[in-house]
């Protein structure tokens, strides 16, 4: 036992979590924790909005699998902070977000909680439905507890962002601090392990289907199961379709690979799972905009769902088999299920012959066709000038689709998107994130302007940090995405989705003290990319693009997989 | 759909500020009719809700991993109403300005075995504890004589038998 400010015992408590770096936004109400931080060597990173501080921290925790961190003081810092927590909850994405508060009471002065103090917001009721768990501390000696507990809950089971509100007299009242006591949460008991009779069956399943498709999702990213996933994948010789959040979970240059489903999934991904007579499905939650009209998807094959949050089996579809469990540990226990079953992989079969053949079929959709700044070209060229540990995010819209489309993810953790709340500005600041934790490693944010615009403001972060990334805009002018629902919907009825005069990104990024580079035929992108990637500043590459281009293939909103629209 | 009954749930929470706050929360943002809600505390660091709800089987279902996700949740279950207890206080401030009045009041009051608690020239306010379908059928008497004002606190239920989901009065049972 120790004596010290809580504001000491919060810095000493990230330390003992191993948190090498926080983004954050300081103010009144954060101050003591922040002169704490003076005399330790956790690196602070100004972020230069607090939305982008906690999607720094997302990305960092997507890239390295480690929790990130993210800080803001009370009021408007504590609400800036919002999209960025709601972002990191709907992708289960492990942040701590600390924010300041008002004193939970003052002795001589109505700086308190309740009387609506200077900058006071109710974050704790505010965050209460977007975070995993939130905890305002109400006296310092429980900040050692708390900050475990916040950790171990934040990345544990399913992972998600927790949020720890410190009301200022807490920063700076003196207390007996405990580092070493346990977690008291008794309601808290994820399950990891597979039911062996649950995995028996399973077996029994997988071993008598013809047709059978494994559809992976994010949760395969998150427990580290891509060796457990290819094993048993390349056992059962099972295609691999993945939702937009596993993309990377399967390396996308693999035989069995059929790219993403869903609305602007891989053709072929798309076909192919409607034909499938057993689905294992792991790690996802069987999103609407994956699915498709869910009544429709595969409706007459035995599915088995693994995932690790028991709120999802019955959620959104009904399965045959659920096994509640983590993903790498449940895809091992298959593996070995099968393995005493049958002594050989299986072998070629018919409905692997009808998978490359779908997969032929969509060729054409994905080839060259000439030597214009077409977005699918872009992403494919992008792809042959990264080595396939660089890391990409994306911002929202149409490049976020063509990403996900034309940019083939070989390695896990290495495509980072905005899947489940779909934010732009999300991608430029989850790129520094991610450099931050993975600094030599390339980090490319695929980007649109409208997107860009939402959150530029961090090249000056990204440079005052030394922070180099690479952003590529794909400058069409417009909100791309929603023009091209109200062409394809709303009988070309535009409206609110010009941008007009986009701001000369070239001069935007040297404003900033970055670099800013325009392409006009994709020998100069190649170029730009390759000066980019080995520059030691940001690099923001301009390249304009046709406003009228369409993502495709697409499944209309409400209607299944089967209804593709594909040009 | 399944057919839609109501169900009655069982939860035990950690008693700590704003836990009531996430549960009606989270009812709320997943779209959850909630028909009636108690909590009290009922073992020092711990409280006691019983929920009871309008819907199918899946709802319910759904309900309770919602519920059990919330990590100041500490035990749910469905209580099965044939082999529940549940109880239900009101308290029915009655019009009887009139001594014939009263007196077919308080005959009622004595059939449903409920309490006059209080008495002023004008009124009476009536205890009666019980199922919810005895309460209704006593509100619906009521109604006669004029309601002034009423209150009810919801439904607080058991299972009957040895059965204890409670983690801290007794050890563990299966039931979770
Ligand atoms: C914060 C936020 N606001 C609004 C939207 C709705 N929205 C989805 S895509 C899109 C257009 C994106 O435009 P841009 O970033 O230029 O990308 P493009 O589609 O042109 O590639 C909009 C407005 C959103 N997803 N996020």
């Amino acid at each position: 036992m120790t004596k010290m400010t809580g504001a000491r015992a919060l810095v000493e408590s990230l330390k003992r979590q191993n948190v090498k770096v926080i983004f954050g936004i300081i103010g009144g109400a954060i101050l003591p924790v922040y002169d704490a931080l003076y005399d330790s060597d956790i690196r602070h990173i100004l972020s230069r909005h607090e939305q982008c501080a906690a999607h720094a921290a997302d990305g960092y925790a997507r890239a390295s699998g480690r929790p990130g961190v993210c800080m803001a003081t009370s009021g408007p810092g504590a609400t800036n902070l919002v999209t960025g927590i709601a972002n990191a909850y709907m992708d289960s994405s492990p942040i701590i977000a600390f924010t300041g508060q008002v004193s939970t009471y003052s002795r001589s002065s109505s700086y308190a909680i309740g009387k609506d103090a200077f900058q006071e917001a109710d974050i704790i009721g505010i965050t209460t439905p977007i975070t995993k768990f939130n905890y305002q501390v109400r006296s310092a000696s429980e900040i050692p507890k708390i900050v475990r507990s916040a950790f171990y809950i934040a990345t544990s089971g399913r992972p998600g962002p927790v949020l720890i509100d410190l009301p200022k007299n807490v920063q700076m009242d003196t207390a007996e601090m405990d580092f070493s006591s346990n977690i008291p949460f008794r309601g808290y008991k994820p399950v990891t392990d597979p039911h062996p009779l649950q995995i028996k069956r399973a077996a029994e399943i997988l071993l008598s289907a013809e047709r059978l498709v494994i559809l992976a999702g994010g949760g395969v990213i998150i427990s580290n199961a891509f060796q457990e996933l290819l094993n048993l994948a390349e056992f059962l010789m099972a295609p691999v379709a993945t939702t937009l959040m596993g993309k990377g979970c399967f390396p996308e240059n693999h035989p069995l690979s059929m790219g993403h489903i869903g609305m602007h999934g891989n053709p072929a991904a798309n076909k192919m799972i409607l034909e499938a007579d057993v689905l294992l499905a792991v790690g996802t939650r069987f999103a609407d905009r994956s699915t498709g009209r869910i009544d429709t998807f595969c409706k007459d094959a035995k599915i088995i769902h693994i995932d690790i949050d028991p709120a999802e089996i019955g959620k959104n579809l009904d399965v045959d088999l659920p096994i509640v469990a983590d993903a790498k540990k449940a895809l091992s226990a298959i593996y070995a299920a099968l393995s005493e079953k049958v002594s050989k992989p299986k072998e070629n079969s018919e409905w692997f012959k009808k998978v490359k053949e779908a997969k032929e079929t969509y060729e054409g959709f994905f080839s060259n066709n000439n030597g214009d700044l077409k977005p699918k070209i872009l992403l494919k060229e992008l792809r042959q000038l990264l080595p396939e540990d660089a890391i990409v995010t994306t911002e929202v819209g149409q490049n976020q689709m063509w990403a996900a489309l034309h940019f083939k993810a070989i390695k896990p953790r290495t495509f980072i998107t905005s899947g489940g709340l779909g934010t732009m500005g999300f991608g430029f600041p989850a790129a520094l994130g991610a450099k931050v934790a993975c600094p030599d490693r390339i980090v490319v944010d695929v980007a649109g302007d409208g997107s860009f615009l939402m959150n530029e403001q961090e090249l000056a972060c990204s440079v005052e940090e030394n922070i180099p990334v690479t952003v590529i805009v794909l400058n069409n002018s417009v909100l791309g995405m929603v023009a091209q629902w109200q062409r394809l919907f709303y009988n070309r009825r535009y409206i609110a989705v010009k941008l007009g005069r986009v701001p000369d990104m070239v001069k935007l990024a040297e404003a900033y003290g970055a670099r800013g580079i325009r392409v006009h035929s994709i020998e100069e992108f190649r170029k730009a990319v390759k000066e980019a990637v080995n520059s030691d500043v940001t690099t923001v590459i301009d390249v304009p693009i046709s406003p009228d281009e369409d993502v495709l293939p697409m499944v209309p909103p409400e209607r299944g997989l089967n209804e593709m629209l594909i040009g | 759909m399944g057919e839609v009954r109501t169900h009655i749930i069982s939860a035990l929470v950690e008693n700590r500020p704003g836990v009531l706050y996430s549960v009606a929360n989270m009812f709320r943002r997943r779209n959850f009719n909630i028909d009636s809600i108690t909590v009290g505390a009922v073992n020092g660091d711990l409280a006691r809700m019983t929920i009871t709800i309008k819907g199918d089987e899946k709802t319910v279902e759904q309900l309770v991993k919602q519920l059990r996700k919330l990590i100041d949740v500490v035990k749910v279950s469905i209580l099965n109403p044939a082999s529940a207890v549940s109880r239900e206080l009101a308290l029915v401030k009655i019009n009887a300005p009139e001594a014939r009045i009263r007196a077919d009041v308080l005959h009622y009051v004595d059939i449903f075995r409920g309490h006059v608690v209080d008495a002023s020239p004008e009124t009476l306010i009536v205890e009666i504890t019980g199922g919810p379908d005895k309460i209704d059928a006593f509100i619906e008497l009521m109604k006669v004589f004029g309601i002034k004002e009423l209150v009810r606190t919801g439904i607080a239920a058991l299972s009957r038998g040895s059965k204890s989901i409670d983690v801290a009065f007794n050890t563990e049972e299966g039931e979770t």
